[in-house]
């Protein structure tokens, strides 16, 4: 139990409040799946990658380019590949909330 | 925030009904999730995260966890059995409701669960993660006394099989023969017998170098195959032979007394440590409840894992036929999400979410060599079929790659941290 992620929950579902989808729809799975690897709330640790926090722009296009195979990776080229534009989009838009 | 709206709606139907449910309208809905693995864990974490509203209770007997992942790696002792063990504290700090009993009986028809101390639980939607039971005697001569002695190490309880596996190792002159008898398809975790085998290699290597492996199997093929077989050639030469199903390689029969695996057409191996990770189907309850088919597993929808045979019923993990998907604890772990999401919104009168379901699965070949796979899945909007997302995922590269392989050893390590600790942190 990490006691620092209840505000940053707070501040999504706040956040989340204001933008225009429904209040009660959880975070977009496909984010969730990031989750696997890269730490609790994307923060990373013990070796995980972090991406949270990161700019919107940023970590969209990092994605599109591991898509396109346009950007070296280990397995992200794979894990790219099976998403859509607006998982890339909902992916970055999540990550890049959480401060 | 999140409850005004399906309150709103059940309390119209109430006052449509003209019935007296206010009460029952303002009652939190109620999740109740048997099995604390990783389907189970996943499912309670993410809920409690997700849907602060919503009542959720987790049954489980145990009150310690060991996970299956990484519990090979105890063989070689670069993991010790605590690093692998997890208690329920804090899904209790994050609001989970734990009981620590055993689900004795489910009743479809009143939405009830029966605990094996006596204690009934209600319920207005179902997870049931079961995990697998082991298919005694489907080997002949393989029941539980057999066991004892020929360790499966493949439910790991509270880890005594996989340790009886190395302390056997351990007492093993050098130059034995360390035999494996491998299932055929579906199983629990599809890579895990060889990356056992490299453990064991490794083990060997270090401290009893002249021992050979000899790795019966009932397929022709398996997870990674080239990438393992690759890696074995470059780490341990010709210590490991693997034998398939069109080879002979098909355990049908057992001698724990004599140390003998005998295949299907009569050959017996006479090996120093037997490791039989026998055929496996969904566990008893999942049966006992009538949610299986014939082939021993749990026919789902692979949109809402609502369990084909019982509405409200969802269930995950290791126990469902998931289509394609392998029963691995990547796969439990994304798919619980889709199924909590799945059977909150039908408990309040909604479309479940579009899903995407994800799996890495990492395989030790070496300490610091990392091998996997990576599948992206999407079921179509009924729930009755499920694909992989064409030219995603996929294995790791082969070749020469000593980087490639040390950096997914080091990710490998990295996925187990991350995704214990979004379970049970």
């Amino acid at each position: 139990m990490r006691l620092n992620a209840l505000p940053a929950l707070l501040l999504t579902l706040a956040l989340s409040s204001v933008a225009p989808v429904v209040a009660a729809e959880p975070a977009p799975l496909a984010a969730e799946a990031c989750l696997g690897c890269h730490g609790p709330d994307g923060r990373g640790g013990a070796g995980a990658i972090p991406i949270a926090g990161r700019d919107k722009a940023e970590i969209a296009a990092i994605l599109l380019a591991f898509r396109a195979n346009e950007r070296p990776g280990t397995i992200m080229g794979r894990v790219a590949r099976g998403y859509t534009d607006a998982e890339i989009a909902a992916v970055a838009d999540h990550y890049s909330r959480i401060r | 925030m999140t409850t005004h709206l399906p309150r709103r709606a059940l309390l119209g139907a109430a006052a449509v009904l003209a019935t007296p449910v206010p009460l029952r309208a303002q009652a939190a809905a109620r999740l109740v999730v048997i099995g604390g693995g990783f389907g189970g864990a996943s499912a309670v974490s993410f809920a409690r995260r997700t849907y602060p509203d919503v009542q959720v209770t987790l049954v489980e007997p145990q009150t310690r966890f060991v996970t299956c992942p990484y519990g090979n790696l105890l063989i070689g002792g670069e993991r010790q059995l605590a690093q692998i063990t997890y208690t329920y504290d804090g899904l209790r700090a994050r609001g989970v409701n734990v009981i620590h009993d055993r689900a004795a009986g489910i009743d479809a028809a009143v939405k009830r669960v029966r605990l094996a101390g006596g204690q009934t639980l209600d319920y207005d939607r179902l997870i049931l993660s079961p995990g697998i039971a082991i298919r005694w005697g489907a080997i002949e001569g393989y029941d539980q006394a057999a066991a004892e002695v020929m360790p499966h190490g493949w439910i790991p309880a509270d880890g005594s099989q996989t340790l009886l596996l190395r302390r056997q190792l351990e007492a093993m002159a050098d130059g034995g023969v360390v035999g494996f008898a491998i299932p055929a398809n579906p199983f629990r975790c599809p890579p895990g017998p060889y990356e056992r085998i490299s453990m064991v290699a490794q083990y060997l290597k270090r401290h009893k170098p002249r021992s050979k492996i000899l790795a019966l199997d009932a397929k022709e093929g398996f997870s990674k195959q080239g990438l393992f077989q690759d890696g074995w050639r470059a780490l341990y030469g010709d210590m490991i032979e693997w034998v398939p199903g069109n080879r002979d390689g098909r355990v049908v029969k057992v001698d724990p007394r004599e140390g003998v695996l005998e295949t299907e057409f009569g050959t017996r191996h006479k090996v120093a440590v037997a490791n039989v990770i026998p055929p496996q189907s969904a566990a008893s309850i999942a049966i006992e409840a009538g949610l299986a088919n014939d082939t021993g597993w749990v026919p789902v929808n692979t949109r809402t894992f609502e369990a084909r045979a019982a509405q409200g019923i969802h269930v995950i993990g290791d126990a469902n036929i998931p289509g394609p998907m392998p029963k691995s604890g990547f796969i439990a772990n994304t798919t619980s999400k889709q199924a909590v999401a799945s059977a909150i919104a039908l408990h309040r009168g909604q479309t479940p979410p579009e899903a995407v379901y994800f799996n890495t699965c990492y395989s030790h070949v070496g300490a610091e060599y990392g091998i996997s796979v990576v599948n992206i899945f999407r079921p179509n909007a009924d729930g009755t079929a499920i694909a992989e997302v064409p030219n995603s995922g996929g294995v790791s590269p082969r070749g020469d790659l000593p980087e490639q392989r040390r950096l997914e050893a080091t990710y490998a390590d990295a996925w187990y941290d991350s995704i214990t600790r979004s379970m049970f942190g």
